[in-house]
Order: structure tokens, then C-alpha cells, then sequence
């Protein structure tokens, strides 16, 4: 069991399995695919992304560096909240980018979504979790890879 | 009201604590919680009061968007110095489509775009040819300069507007774009301060000619992300003074180094207007440094994936301009289709072949170059608005052979990216 504390950006409590991007994850290039065919559940459909491509990150904690790509990226987010098939948890080992964050900011104010984000977790964290992971995550900006 | 930490005017705390109308109040949330995760002081005026939004699109499932707009018009708030917006996503006259996939346009991907139009409008959209990713085209008039604040989003509009033109703007999401244009605020952070546009990299170009634009912004976006690059040797190639040449070389790099990756500021030695200025002094003490030669662009051109579902398909779509060509680049890309097809006896190029600029430009073009647009017309050349991006969203185009020359389309769809020469080359062989 190893612990990382980070900056909380919306807080809450969730356990879950964790679904690591090594590289910038590029928001609309991810979600784009499944939230315009509405699934029900985002399957990642960045062909850039070689840790993500193709895996279902559907209420998973997704562990980045930042978001990348479209301006629409903040949009996206809120969307697919409100769509209801969006990670329950963004962590990030760097500060959050400005459209990931304008992206929780809209959800947690528009759509009162219960999503979770918490940045500056270290450089060290995403060299430790891996996808498949589980991961507990608590209000004061914890988590931990049980 | 909600906790913050930046100091707000009088005006601006009586906004937040809904004085002004309940819609308001949650725009100045968003835009305060925005600012004080990024520790911005205070929210400084929109200098540049006309706007550009990113969403242009009707898709249905686009919920929040199409609510916030219609509570915005139903408050009758309106972004005082209007705005312009990204691409159109539909053009059937110039694109052409099927039954089935108009069915798809119309009723599953599109389905709101009239009403949503019809919202930007009362919102503040300048107009309904004012739909370009490339406002800051002379054309299209929506030109900030140095120093200006903006509040846009599209991120290759504000890559441009900060690193060509000089003005100040953050990445900003779609929905903040056109918070900051109605409230005339914006946080002041990032890359509004002096001590965030500094360069955290030194990209060295050391290619043994003019690498393509394309390939050399998606390059640096992938190794420097969100950071700021000072790029070294750009010059030799591309020159000293900005001109409506090296403007669309910067266009077509910078929206490849913010799509591949997060970059919204570059500065070219000797050429962009803050490196002109302060010269290596921008330079962040312990820059990295990345090196770009002939090997290095090679490497990145073939990593790029083939999406196509037959491999070798013959080109079925081609899109050249994403983001929208200028002037000259649509003058240029005509003059060279219609003189290779000629040079080989070809009366059709290969495909549906569809250049894209803003409507304005495309109208100036049309109106200057009547012979030529003919010309180019007949060997089955088409003029176009729309966004490309937003066509390859239709599933049932998925298995379509679709070509590019935009690092930004390969990104976000199955198209394949090619140099300009062998676009060229594939659509009239």
C-alpha cells in the first residue's frame, strides 16, 4: 500500500480500479467516440494514446498528466457527466491543465456532478500506479494504491 | 455564494451573489472557481470585446451547452462586442453526401444546429458568415492586437493570437469563451502574466530545408505539451518579418503543436513579435532543449497510425485546410491542382477534393479569381466552409478513405495525414 497526497480540486470519497494515460490525454480525441454514438460507456478512441486506446474508462479513476487537444475539451467533460459515463475520479500528477479544469469547474457548477479531481499528485504516482490498479480516494486529497 | 479567494470588485461580488440574475451569477462561479484554482489574483477587462467560440456545432447530445445558451437568451444577455465562431459543420452543396448519411447528419449529429444558430445569434454571433476557425484572418476582421485580453477558446485561434499576434489568452474551454465575452472579465492568469509566456524549451530546427508545418508543430506538441517553446532556426527558412506567407506556415504549425499537444504560446526567434522584442531574454533559466532535424520530422511523420480500413484504399475524400486556409494558401492550393492535372492531360482530380476557408476569404477568393475558381471547379475542385473534423464525426464515414494534410484531422478522426506534395501528387496522378 503506498499513499500520495495531492491538491484536492473537487472532493469526495470512491474506491475503484484505475485507468493510467503516461502521455497528455487528449479529451475529445477520447471521448469523442463513444459520447457522440451515446454509449454507455466511454471506451478511450484516441489513436494516439498507447496506454489508453480502446479500454473502457467508464467510472474508472483516471490517473494523467494533464489533458491535451480541442478547446472543447472542458465541454466534453461536462458533457459526458451529464451523459453519466464519465471516470468517477480525475488524478493528475502535474497541475491541471486550464480546459480539464474549466471542464470540472462546469460540471461541479452547471451540472452539480459528484465527480472527484484532485492534481499535483507527483511525478512519482503515475510511476507507480498502473492501470487495473485500485485505488481509494479520500476528501483530504489521499489516495491510495491498496 | 461560494468561498473564493481572488479580490473581486463590488460589481463583480454582486454578480456572484446573484444581484444580477441567477445565469450571471453561475457564469462569475465558473469564472472565479476557473481563476482561483490557478491562483489568479483578480478578474481583469476583456480588452479585445469581440469573442470567438468554439462549439459550432448542433449535436443533441450536447445538453449543458444548448441549456446554458437558452437561459442566456432568455435573460436576453448578450457578449458586447459580439463573437465569431468555429466552423459550420454542414455544407451538402460542396460535400457531398449520401441519403443516409444526411440522415445521420441531420437527425443524430446535427440535429440542433438551426436553433442552436438561431441562440448564438441573440448570444452575439456577428453574423451567419462569421463561422471560421481562423477569425484573425484580415477578412474575417476578428484581428486582436499585442497586449490585448481575449477571451477564446478554439486552440489553434489562440495559439495564434498569442504567439503571432501577441495578444493574451488562455486555453479556455468552449462555455468559458463566451462567460468572459458577456461578463467582460477574465481571470488573470497563465499565459495573461508576463512571467508565464517566458519559453521553458529551446526547439532547435535543424532540418536541411523548410520542414512542413504540420509535421513540425505536432513534433514540438507532443514534446513540450502545455509548456512554451522558443523555436531556433525557424527563421532561416520562413524569414524576419511576418508576412501572409510565414502567418499561415505559423497557423498550420501552431494548430498542429496545440492539437497534438497543449502549446498556446510558441515564440520564433526573430520572427514573432515578442521574441523580436525581448529576444533569448524570454528564455526561461534551465530550458530544456529539444532538437528537430531531418531524422527526428521522419520519425514522427511514420509514427503516425494508418486508420483506413483498407489500407491502400484509393483516395474516396480529400479535406486540405484545417484549420481553414488563407487567402493565398486556397489561391495557391487551386493554381497547383489545376497545373498538375494539366501537366498529366487529367481532366478530374482523384475523389471528392474539398478546400476549406472561411467564408469571407472564400468569397473573396471566388470574386478575385473568377477564371481560376472555374477552372478549379471543373476539374471537380470544391470551395467549402465547413469544419472538417466535424463531417468525419458521421460513423458511416468511418470506412471512407479520407486524406489530409491537417495534423489536426489525423488527430480527431480516421484521416490520414500527407505532406503537401503528396497530396498533391494522390489527388492528381
Amino acid at each position: 500500500m503506498k499513499t500520495f497526497k495531492g491538491r484536492v480540486i473537487a472532493k469526495g470519497n470512491f474506491t475503484g480500479e484505475a485507468a493510467v494515460s503516461h502521455q497528455g490525454f487528449n479529451t475529445l480525441a477520447s471521448f469523442q467516440k463513444s459520447a457522440l454514438m451515446k454509449k454507455k460507456k466511454v471506451i478511450v478512441s484516441d489513436q494516439n494514446n498507447k496506454d489508453l486506446y480502446g479500454v473502457d474508462i467508464t467510472n474508472k479513476i483516471l490517473c494523467l498528466p494533464i489533458t491535451i487537444g480541442s478547446t472543447t475539451g472542458g465541454l466534453v467533460i461536462q458533457t459526458v457527466c451529464d451523459m453519466g459515463i464519465n471516470p468517477a475520479a480525475f488524478l493528475f500528477s502535474e497541475e491541471i491543465d486550464s480546459l480539464a479544469a474549466s471542464g470540472i469547474v462546469l460540471a461541479k457548477v452547471w451540472q452539480n456532478s459528484p465527480i472527484i479531481c484532485i492534481d499535483k499528485l507527483g511525478i512519482e504516482f503515475l510511476d507507480t500506479v498502473k492501470t487495473g490498479d485500485k485505488l481509494e480516494i479520500k476528501e483530504d486529497g489521499a489516495v491510495t494504491i491498496l | 455564494m461560494i468561498d473564493y479567494k481572488m479580490e473581486l470588485t463590488q460589481e463583480q461580488i454582486d454578480i456572484l451573489e446573484g444581484k444580477k440574475g441567477d445565469t450571471l451569477r453561475k457564469m462569475m462561479e465558473t469564472l472565479v472557481l476557473f481563476g482561483d484554482i490557478f491562483g489568479a489574483k483578480r478578474m481583469v477587462p476583456v480588452t479585445h470585446k469581440e469573442g470567438h467560440l468554439v462549439t459550432s456545432f448542433g449535436i443533441p447530445l450536447l445538453r449543458p451547452l444548448f441549456k446554458t445558451m437558452e437561459e442566456i437568451n432568455k435573460e436576453g444577455l448578450k457578449a458586447e462586442g459580439g463573437f465569431t465562431c468555429d466552423p459550420a459543420p454542414l455544407d451538402y452543396e460542396n460535400v457531398k453526401c449520401n441519403l443516409l448519411e444526411k440522415v445521420v447528419f441531420n437527425k443524430i449529429l446535427y440535429g440542433k444546429q438551426e436553433e442552436y444558430t438561431e441562440q448564438m445569434l441573440k448570444a452575439g454571433l456577428v453574423d451567419k458568415d462569421s463561422f471560421s476557425c481562423t477569425c484573425y484572418l484580415e477578412e474575417c476582421g476578428n484581428r486582436p492586437k499585442k497586449g490585448d485580453i481575449l477571451s477564446w477558446a478554439e486552440s489553434s485561434a489562440v495559439v495564434f493570437a498569442n504567439s503571432v499576434l501577441g495578444a493574451r489568452c488562455n486555453r479556455n474551454s468552449g462555455m468559458l469563451d463566451l462567460f468572459g465575452s458577456i461578463i467582460g472579465y477574465v481571470p488573470e492568469f497563465g499565459l495573461l502574466l508576463d512571467e508565464n509566456r517566458r519559453a521553458t524549451w529551446i526547439v532547435e530546427v535543424k532540418t536541411s530545408k523548410v520542414p512542413e508545418a504540420q509535421i513540425l508543430g505536432s513534433a514540438i506538441g507532443m514534446k513540450v505539451m502545455e509548456e512554451v517553446p522558443y523555436i531556433k532556426g525557424l527563421d532561416r527558412f520562413i524569414g524576419s518579418e511576418l508576412d501572409h506567407e510565414n502567418e499561415a506556415y505559423l497557423k498550420d504549425m501552431g494548430a498542429a503543436s496545440a492539437s497534438n499537444g497543449a502549446v498556446g504560446l510558441f515564440h520564433v526567434e526573430n520572427l514573432t513579435p515578442e521574441a523580436k522584442e525581448s529576444g533569448e531574454n524570454l528564455i526561461s533559466p534551465n530550458a530544456k532543449k529539444y532538437i528537430i532535424d531531418d531524422t527526428e520530422l521522419d520519425r514522427v511523420y511514420k509514427s503516425y497510425p494508418n486508420m483506413w480500413k483498407k489500407k491502400d484504399a484509393n483516395p474516396e475524400i480529400t479535406f486540405i485546410g484545417c484549420p481553414h486556409l488563407t487567402y493565398y494558401q486556397l489561391k495557391s492550393w487551386c493554381e497547383n491542382i489545376v497545373k498538375s492535372l494539366k501537366d498529366r492531360s487529367k481532366n478530374k482530380v482523384n475523389g471528392q477534393v474539398i478546400l476549406t476557408s472561411a467564408p469571407k476569404v472564400k468569397a473573396k477568393f471566388i470574386k478575385e479569381n473568377e477564371f481560376l475558381y472555374k477552372e478549379a471547379y471543373d476539374y471537380g475542385v470544391r470551395l467549402s466552409s465547413i469544419c472538417p473534423l466535424m463531417y468525419t464525426n458521421n460513423p458511416l464515414v468511418h470506412g471512407k478513405a479520407i486524406l489530409t494534410n491537417s495534423n489536426k484531422l489525423r488527430t480527431y478522426s480516421m484521416a490520414r495525414y500527407f505532406k503537401d506534395d503528396e497530396i498533391l501528387e494522390l489527388i492528381t496522378k
